[in-house]
C-alpha cells in the first residue's frame, strides 16, 4: 500500500518531464501528447532560432557573472557569521537570506525600478546584480554549514607553524571547506540558470535569459519548440549534476557535511 | 640558573567581564619543562595562548629571547605548538602535515625531505608518511603532532594537555616517551595540564595555578612537600587538615587536646591558632613511638591494591587520611581503634593566598 503510493508519487513528479520530452518530437506544429511520429525539427529550429542563441549566451554570461561574483562574497559572509565575531550577525544573516521569502514579483518590480532609476536596464548588470542576490543565500547556507565543520583549532595550528593568516586560508580553510563550496557553487549555478520570475522583470529583447525567451515564446507560438529546448535545459543540467557527483564526490557533498 | 627564554610580565588577559589570567610574571628558562598546573578555568590554557600569540594580553609584555614580541602574530615566534586534540591537517598526509612548517618557512625541497624522515623516524612513524591522520591510533597522532612541532626546531614547544585525549595506559607510554624526546631535543618547553600525576613526573618546575594567578612556583618536590597556600596542598596530592593552636616555635596543642612536636614550619609563635596539612602516605601505624602519637578509632576502609586507604577519627572529632602500605601489618575494620603516629617533620603549614581575585 505504502510502496504504492511512493510509486504513484514518484511518477506523479517525474510525468511531465516525461511528458514534455515525448511532445519534443512530435513532428506536427501542434502540442498534443501523446506524439503522432518521432522527428527532429523542433532542435533544428531551437539550435538555430537567434533569439534562442543570444539568450543562451545571455545566461551564460548572467550565470557566470552572478556566480564569480557570489562565491567570494558569500564565503566571506558564511566566514564572519558562522565564526560570530561579527557585530549583529543575526540581523545580516536575516538579510543575506532574505530573497528566499521575498516573493519574486516583489524582488523583480523592486529591481525593474532601481534599474530605471540608475538607467541601467539595457545593460546586463542589474540581471548579474539581482541573480547576486536570489543565489547568495544558498551560497551562504552550504558554505555556513561547512565553516561550522571547521575546527578553529586547525587554523591556529597552522599559524603556529609559521602560516601567515593568508597562507592559513590557502592552505587549511579553503581545502577543509571544498564540499562546502562545491555544493554552494551547484546550486548556485542551477538556481541561476532557472531563475524567471525576477529576470522576466529587468530583461530586454537584448538580454534576456533563457528560462525568459522560452516564456516570451510559448506565448507567441505553440509549437513544440519549446519541449525541444526544455528538454535540452534539464538534459545539461543532469549533466552537470551528474559530473558534479561523478568528479567531485557529490554524494558526500549532501550526504553529510564534512 | 639558566638564562630565560620565555618570560611574561605583568600579563592580564580579560574576556568579557572575565578575568582569565591576572598580573601574572613568570619565567620559562632554556632547556627546562614548566608545568602550568591547576583546574579549568584557572588560567593555564590562556595563559599558553598568550605565549602563542593566539590571544593579546590585555595589559602586559611577552618577551622570548629578551625580545618583546607582544605585538608580533603567532606566526613570527617561532613556537611549536601541541594541541589536545592535535589538530593534525586531515586533507593532508602525515608527511604533508609534519612538512607543514618546513613548506611556510621555504625550506628546499631535499632538506625537507631529509628533516621530515628524520622527525617521523624520531617518533617511531617513518612507516605511516603517506598514512592520512584518520587513519592512525590517537597515540599515534599525537606523535605526529609532536613532530611537526619539532621539526623546524622552534625555539620553545608549548604543549596543550597534550596527553588528555588518550586512556590510562597510553597516557603513562606518552608521558615517559615525551619527556624523552624534549630531552634529547633539549627544548625549552612550556606543558599545560590538569593532571598532577603527570605535572609532577615530566617537570623539571611546576607553576600551580588558581583563578588567573601563580600559587606556587617550584620543583614537584617542593610543591608537593612544601605547598605554599591552602589551594596547593589541597589540589595536589591529599592531605588531612588538622586545627590547633602553637605553644612554642616546635609545638602544637591540637583541637582535640593531643600536643605534637612541628620540624620546618616557619614562623610558628606560641599563641597562634594554625591550621596543619599532613599527607596520608606519611601517617604510620604506632609501632612503640613516645612522641607525636595519637588515639583513633577507624571510619572507613577502602583497599586499593597497593595499599589500603583508612580514615581516621581522633579527637576533636578531626579525621585523619591515612595510607597503610598492602599487606597491612593486622587486619583493618571499621570501629577498630588504632594508634597513629605522625612524624614531626611530616606536617605542612597551611596559608591563604596572599592576594585575592578581583573579578
Amino acid at each position: 500500500m505504502f510502496r504504492l503510493a511512493v510509486v504513484l508519487l514518484l511518477a506523479f513528479m517525474t510525468l511531465p518531464t516525461v511528458v514534455v520530452m515525448a511532445v519534443s518530437f512530435n513532428p506536427t506544429a501542434i502540442l498534443s501528447f501523446p506524439p503522432s511520429g518521432l522527428s527532429m525539427r523542433w532542435y533544428v529550429n531551437v539550435i538555430t532560432y537567434p533569439q534562442f542563441q543570444r539568450a543562451m549566451w545571455n545566461s551564460l554570461l548572467v550565470t557566470a557573472g552572478a556566480v564569480a561574483l557570489a562565491m567570494p562574497i558569500g564565503t566571506a559572509a558564511a566566514l564572519a557569521l558562522a565564526r560570530g565575531r561579527v557585530r549583529g550577525a543575526s540581523i545580516w544573516a536575516t538579510l543575506l537570506l532574505s530573497p528566499l521569502v521575498v516573493p519574486g514579483v516583489a524582488a523583480g518590480l523592486g529591481f525593474l525600478i532601481l534599474g530605471a532609476a540608475l538607467g541601467l536596464l539595457r545593460s546586463r548588470s542589474v540581471l548579474i546584480a539581482a541573480h547576486v542576490a536570489l543565489v547568495l543565500p544558498f551560497v551562504v547556507r552550504s558554505v555556513w554549514v561547512s565553516v561550522r565543520n571547521l575546527d578553529p583549532t586547525l587554523e591556529r595550528a597552522a599559524a603556529s607553524l609559521g602560516a601567515t593568516p593568508w597562507r592559513v586560508f590557502r592552505r587549511v580553510t579553503l581545502p577543509l571547506l571544498r564540499p562546502g563550496l562545491l555544493a554552494a557553487l551547484l546550486f548556485a549555478v542551477i538556481v541561476s540558470l532557472n531563475e524567471f520570475v525576477v529576470s522576466l522583470f529587468i530583461s530586454t529583447r537584448l538580454t534576456e535569459i533563457l528560462p525568459v525567451a522560452m516564456f516570451t515564446y510559448v506565448v507567441n507560438y505553440t509549437d513544440p519548440s519549446i519541449a525541444a529546448l526544455s528538454t535540452l535545459f534539464i538534459l545539461g543540467t543532469f549533466l552537470v549534476v551528474w559530473l558534479a557527483d561523478r568528479f567531485l564526490g557529490l554524494g558526500h557533498v549532501f550526504l553529510h557535511h564534512r | 640558573m639558566a638564562r630565560p627564554v620565555v618570560e611574561l610580565v605583568g600579563c592580564t588577559r580579560d574576556y568579557g567581564g572575565i578575568r582569565a589570567v591576572a598580573a601574572l610574571d613568570l619565567v620559562v628558562h632554556e632547556g627546562e619543562l614548566l608545568s602550568l598546573l591547576g583546574p579549568s578555568g584557572c588560567g593555564k590554557t590562556t595563559t599558553l595562548n598568550l605565549i602563542a600569540g593566539f590571544v593579546p594580553p590585555t595589559t602586559g609584555r611577552v618577551r622570548i629571547d629578551g625580545q618583546d614580541v607582544t605585538d608580533r602574530p603567532a606566526h613570527q615566534r617561532r613556537l611549536g605548538v601541541v594541541f589536545q586534540s592535535y589538530a593534525l591537517f586531515p586533507h593532508l598526509s602525515v608527511f604533508e602535515n609534519v612538512a607543514f612548517g618546513l613548506r611556510e618557512r621555504r625550506t628546499p625541497r631535499a632538506e625537507i625531505e631529509r628533516r621530515v624522515r628524520a622527525s617521523l623516524a624520531l617518533v617511531r612513524l617513518d612507516t605511516r608518511a603517506e598514512h592520512r591522520p584518520a587513519q592512525l591510533s590517537g597515540g599515534m597522532q599525537q606523535r605526529v603532532a609532536l613532530a611537526r612541532a619539532l621539526v623546524y626546531e622552534p625555539r620553545v614547544l608549548l604543549l596543550d594537555e597534550p596527553l588528555a585525549a588518550l586512556d590510562k595506559k597510553l597516557r603513562e607510554e606518552m608521558r615517559s616517551e615525551l619527556r624523552e624526546i624534549q630531552r634529547s631535543v633539549g627544548i625549552t618547553t612550556v606543558f599545560v595540564t590538569h593532571d598532577q600525576s603527570e605535572a609532577l613526573g615530566l617537570s623539571d618546575r611546576i607553576a600551580v595555578m588558581h583563578r588567573g594567578r601563580v600559587e606556587q612556583l617550584g620543583t614537584p618536590r617542593e610543591i608537593y612537600e612544601r605547598p605554599a597556600t591552602r589551594f596547593v596542598a589541597e589540589f595536589i596530592g591529599a592531605s588531612s587538615v588538622l586545627r590547633g593552636r602553637a605553644t612554642a616555635a616546635d609545638r602544637v596543642t591540637l583541637t582535640g587536646g593531643e600536643a605534637v612536636r612541628v620540624l620546618g614550619v616557619a614562623g610558628l609563635r606560641a599563641g597562634e591558632a594554625i591550621e596543619l596539612a599532613i599527607r596520608p602516605e606519611r601517617i604510620r601505624l604506632a609501632g612503640g613511638e613516645e612522641d607525636n602519637v595519637m588515639d583513633g578509632r577507624v571510619t572507613g576502609v577502602v583497599y586499593q591494591g597497593l595499599q589500603t586507604e583508612l580514615t581516621v577519627e581522633v579527637g576533636g572529632g578531626q579525621r585523619l587520611l591515612v595510607f597503610v602500605a598492602e599487606p597491612t601489618p593486622t587486619a583493618l575494620a571499621p570501629g577498630q581503634a588504632l594508634r597513629l603516629h605522625l612524624p614531626p617533620d611530616a606536617f605542612m603549614r597551611l596559608q591563604d593566598s596572599g592576594d585575592e581575585v578581583g573579578r
